[in-house]
């Protein structure tokens, strides 16, 4: 049986008829056709598909899109400003070479917002920690956790 | 050289699209009405396949098609390929099974498909794919490279009565196992290069359509390099003319070596969407990808070493036991051959080399290329071998490699297996990798670590490799109306930034603004016609040399319009800058590609265009070397192990982007420390996968390192014009055994004189445990 969901991604309303067993990740890729959100594993470790809900970090493959109904969801697609210029987090994965092949990006992205977010001027030890949950296979996470704490201090500078 | 040439660290082109969710990988590509495949694998290890019954799953909702191994027989499909060839010194050719895309009558490791089910949705499919129902009559299996050629262990292929690949052998063994008896000091490793699940971040995905009206198919895929998959898919498996046949990867997350490989997966989404006329896609889980994407490594190494008093080794002996998995790979078998025997005895000057490799069948997934591929295993097995060495003479690690270095003045020298290294200071480059990890001030750090109670040690690693393979590739350059230059090329960019480097090369040769550079790369519809892909660390050396060829014959054409136009001879002519020069006069690149298309502009009998296609060829490889100093700290009480801190210097000759090729460092390096302290694949007695999601097997994360220091000791490559040597695989050859130094310094006080990778806190644990009590007894 289809069960009518409503929420707000990016800023917009969306809504949909999705069966009980839709994760909140089919819901965006496949519903929504916004695929910059990606799958790479069945268990809820490797942190591709992280977005945020209500403004923190969760992995959209943990959460059915029921659970959802009724929140305010941001993907990697939302979070630049709309004409273009990048989220200080998207800007330093570029300056710092956060990035190779880009399949685990926009998880790592997110997380690293949600990771500023909650700890401001956070160490390089607190950082490596904080990303447990995210895994890449390309940059050897050097250039992600720079880029993480440099867009923390650019974040947290805006801030005050 | 201007702020976008070669050496700059110039930030990538790609960044952006992939930052802002813009990237289109497979999984992500929807074909107009298109239905899903499932799989049905096999649960067992070896078992006869008596019956499969696709009855009840045919008749579930949305089912559209089910197809057994059978069904491929009786379509035509073909078998997956396989050119090694190697042969027995009594003159037997090597065993050679064939493999079907499905099996039809056994089974022969877990994961294998064994049927196909196309539906509607992809839940559909998974429901009808669970209930095929197939009879088995279960055989025993071996998954164990250590007992895979016992003389009990079942074998994999009876009509071959053994497991045994090929036993392939170089140099004379008598003589060897002679001058090793009469060395002055012998030692000796036993060694496991732990298999490894390569993990791209991207699950394995296909999607396909066919045109029935043309006849023709397009598949999606990720991929190295499309090419050669081209070329097996239609050639090998279906049948179709190559040119009817194209493959695309948009992008593709992650290679690393098993991505240039053509999968059975693949192969029969394109053989359904054929033979429904609908597109059919595929998304793999990461436990599929698990159990039946290629594997890495998984040799045994049993290794001796010949020295005189002074600590200069001139006698080698290595055996080489590698798990190939149920079949024949594309190129597992050739690993410890021609991969790392393209270097092996590595950066050492050792006359008498006997080696033995004995491949085997096991039930278990193929091995094949990964990172580094062999030759990982080639400098772990020397660098090993070294310390011990050491150990067993009183010479330091540093002094024991500095005796045993080949030269500069050997250069260009000769390897056992007929490879020329033409270059590289490896004495030099360690004494960078030693004095930037203060490596003489390390006893003062071990001391402040004891006083805390941890056992803190510092470990060496040299190393080389064989870069470049296959060295051949196309590349075509053109100019567009507008200003920009387009580059289709046959490497294919899968995270190494070959948009940018690419670019950067144009600009550097051309004067092309940076931005105006465009590359189009993963299409075989768009790629030159002589392309092998991108592996092996070749497309600095390959894609670049392509650029600068293309370049060159853009010039000389160029030259003669600029002649032309100026009113003056081509040999007059000078081109800078972007602007070929002609005296006090002068006509721009562009303006000259703007002439090239109007037949009134450019000499008489001139074909009209500036555009180039271009094949360079290579008649070597390069060697890229380095060095790794990697200081760890370990808790005795729990195992645990820290590393501290990590030095990486490397020689990949001229360095055409620091930025990204400090990425590639990285990246290998953390991939070497996977293999050293966390990843390994368990196969159960049974030929059961213990280890198949990231929930069991270790993939190394963020906090498994600190920042690595990374530097570079440029020594120019002498044969190719760039200078470059491939960059992506040093770090996973550095740093295994690098770590295990590292570890061995710091246990070695405790008596613990033997352990193998993973170094796992229990494994560091139970050394040191099982140290203590011989100690106490």
């Amino acid at each position: 049986m289809d069960i009518d969901v409503k929420m707000t991604v990016n800023g917009k309303a969306v809504s949909g008829k999705v069966e009980a067993r839709t994760l909140l990740v089919q819901f965006i890729r496949e519903h929504l056709r916004l695929t910059g959100t990606h799958v790479g594993c069945d268990t809820t470790q490797c942190g591709c598909c992280v977005v945020h809900v209500d403004g923190v970090a969760m992995k959209s493959c943990t959460m059915l899109a029921v659970q959802a109904d009724g929140k305010a969801i941001t993907t990697i697609e939302g979070l630049a400003a709309a004409d273009g210029t990048l989220h200080p987090m998207q800007q330093a994965f570029r300056d710092h070479h956060g990035l190779q092949c880009g399949f685990c990006t926009p998880g790592m992205v997110m997380m690293g917002v949600d990771i500023a977010n909650r700890l401001p001027g956070a160490d390089e030890k607190t950082v490596r920690h904080q990303l447990e949950g995210n895994i890449c296979r390309c940059t050897g996470y050097q250039g992600i956790v720079e880029a993480i704490m440099d867009a923390s201090a650019v974040m947290n500078a805006a801030r005050s | 050289m201007g702020e976008f040439g070669i050496g700059q660290p110039v930030r990538r082109k790609e960044d952006v699209r992939l930052l802002t969710g813009g990237g289109e990988f497979t999984d992500d590509i929807n074909l107009e009405a298109q239905v899903y495949a499932a799989f049905v694998r096999s649960p067992h290890a070896n078992a006869k396949i008596t019956a499969i019954d696709t009855l009840a799953a045919r008749s579930m909702d949305g089912v559209i098609a089910v197809y057994t191994g059978q069904d491929l027989v009786d379509a035509g499909m073909g078998v997956m390929i396989n050119d090694a060839s190697y042969t027995n010194r009594s003159g037997k050719p090597m065993n050679k099974p064939s493999r079907r895309i499905m099996p039809v009558d056994q089974t022969r490791f877990v994961g294998e498909c064994l049927a196909m089910v196309i539906a509607d949705t992809p839940a559909q499919a998974r429901d009808a794919a669970e209930a095929v129902e197939i009879d088995y009559d279960v055989l025993p299996a071996i998954a164990s490279t250590a007992h895979g050629l016992d003389k009990d262990a079942p074998h994999v292929w009876p009509e071959f009565g053994e497991n045994l690949v090929v036993h392939w052998e170089y140099g004379d063994q008598a003589d060897v196992e002679a001058k090793l008896a009469a060395s002055h000091t012998r030692v000796r490793v036993d060694l496991v290069n732990n298999r490894l699940i390569v993990s791209p971040m991207e699950p394995r995905s296909a999607a396909a359509e066919y045109d029935a009206a043309t006849g023709s198919l397009t598949v999606y895929t990720p991929s190295q390099g499309g090419r050669r998959l081209q070329m097996t898919l239609a050639r090998a498996l279906l049948k179709m003319a190559p040119e009817k046949v194209r493959i695309i990867s948009r992008d593709t997350g992650g290679g690393f070596g098993i991505r240039s490989k053509m999968y059975p997966e693949t192969a029969m989404v394109a053989f359904a969407a054929r033979a429904l006329a609908r597109p059919v896609k595929w998304r793999g889980d990461r436990s599929e990808t698990f159990v039946s994407d290629y594997h890495g490594r998984d040799q045994i190494n049993i290794a001796e070493m010949g020295l005189d008093a002074n600590g200069r080794a001139s006698v080698l002996k290595v055996e080489t036991l590698l798990n190939v998995g149920a079949y024949l790979s594309e190129n597992g078998v050739r690993l410890p051959m021609e991969g790392g025997g393209r270097i092996i005895p590595c950066v050492y000057d050792i006359p008498n080399f006997y080696f033995s490799v004995k491949p085997m069948f096991t039930n278990t997934i193929c091995t094949d290329t990964y990172r580094g591929a062999g030759r990982p295993e080639a400098n772990y097995i020397m660098e090993r071998l070294m310390d011990a060495g050491a150990k067993a003479l009183g010479l330091s690690r540093e002094e024991i490699r500095r005796r045993n270095f080949i030269t500069q003045e050997q250069m260009p020298y000769k390897t056992h297996l007929g490879f020329t290294i033409d270059s590289g200071d490896f004495d030099g480059t360690m004494q960078m990798a030693l004095d930037a990890a203060k490596w003489d001030s390390f006893e003062a750090r071990r001391a402040e670590s004891a006083a805390r109670g941890k056992l803190r040690g510092i470990g060496l690693s040299t190393f080389i490799e064989g870069a470049g393979s296959r060295p051949v590739e196309g590349m075509r350059m053109r100019f567009e109306e507008d200003g920009h230059v387009t580059l289709f090329a046959g490497t294919y960019s899968h995270g190494q930034g070959h948009a940018t480097v690419y670019a950067q090369l144009v600009n550097e040769f051309l004067g092309v603004d940076f931005d105006k550079v465009k590359l189009i790369d993963g299409d075989t519809a768009t790629s030159p016609e002589t392309s092998n892909g991108t592996f092996g660390s070749r497309s600095s050396m390959v894609g670049g040399m392509g650029v600068k060829r293309a370049s060159e014959a853009i010039i000389a054409k160029g030259r003669k319009i600029a002649a032309h136009l100026l009113q003056t001879d081509a040999e007059r002519v000078v081109f800078e800058g972007g602007v070929f020069r002609a005296q006090s006069s002068s006509v721009t690149l562009a303006e000259v590609a703007a002439a090239s298309r109007d037949a009134k502009k450019i000499p008489e009998g001139m074909a009209l265009g500036l555009d180039e296609s271009v094949v360079f060829e290579n008649d070597v490889e390069n060697f890229p070397n380095g060095a790794h100093v990697c200081e760890l700290e370990i808790d005795p009480e729990t195992g645990m192990l820290e590393i501290l801190n990590y030095v990486a210097v490397d020689d990949c000759g001229v360095v055409l982007n620091p930025f990204i090729v400090h990425g590639q460092v990285y990246g290998g390096v953390l991939q070497g420390v996977g293999q050293a302290l966390t990843e390994n694949v368990v196969y159960d007695a049974d030929g059961q996968l213990l280890s198949a999601s990231y929930m069991d097997y270790g993939m190394p994360r963020a906090a498994h390192m600190p920042m690595i220091e990374a530097l570079f000791n440029v020594v120019p490559a002498k044969t190719n014009e760039l200078g470059v040597k491939g960059a992506g695989e040093a770090g996973a050859c550095g740093a295994p055994p690098a770590i295990l130094s590292a570890v061995g310094d710091a246990l070695s006080r405790l008596g613990v004189s033997h352990i193998d990778m993973p170094l796992t806190p229990e494994r560091v644990w139970r050394a040191i445990q099982e140290a203590s009590i011989v100690k106490a007894a």
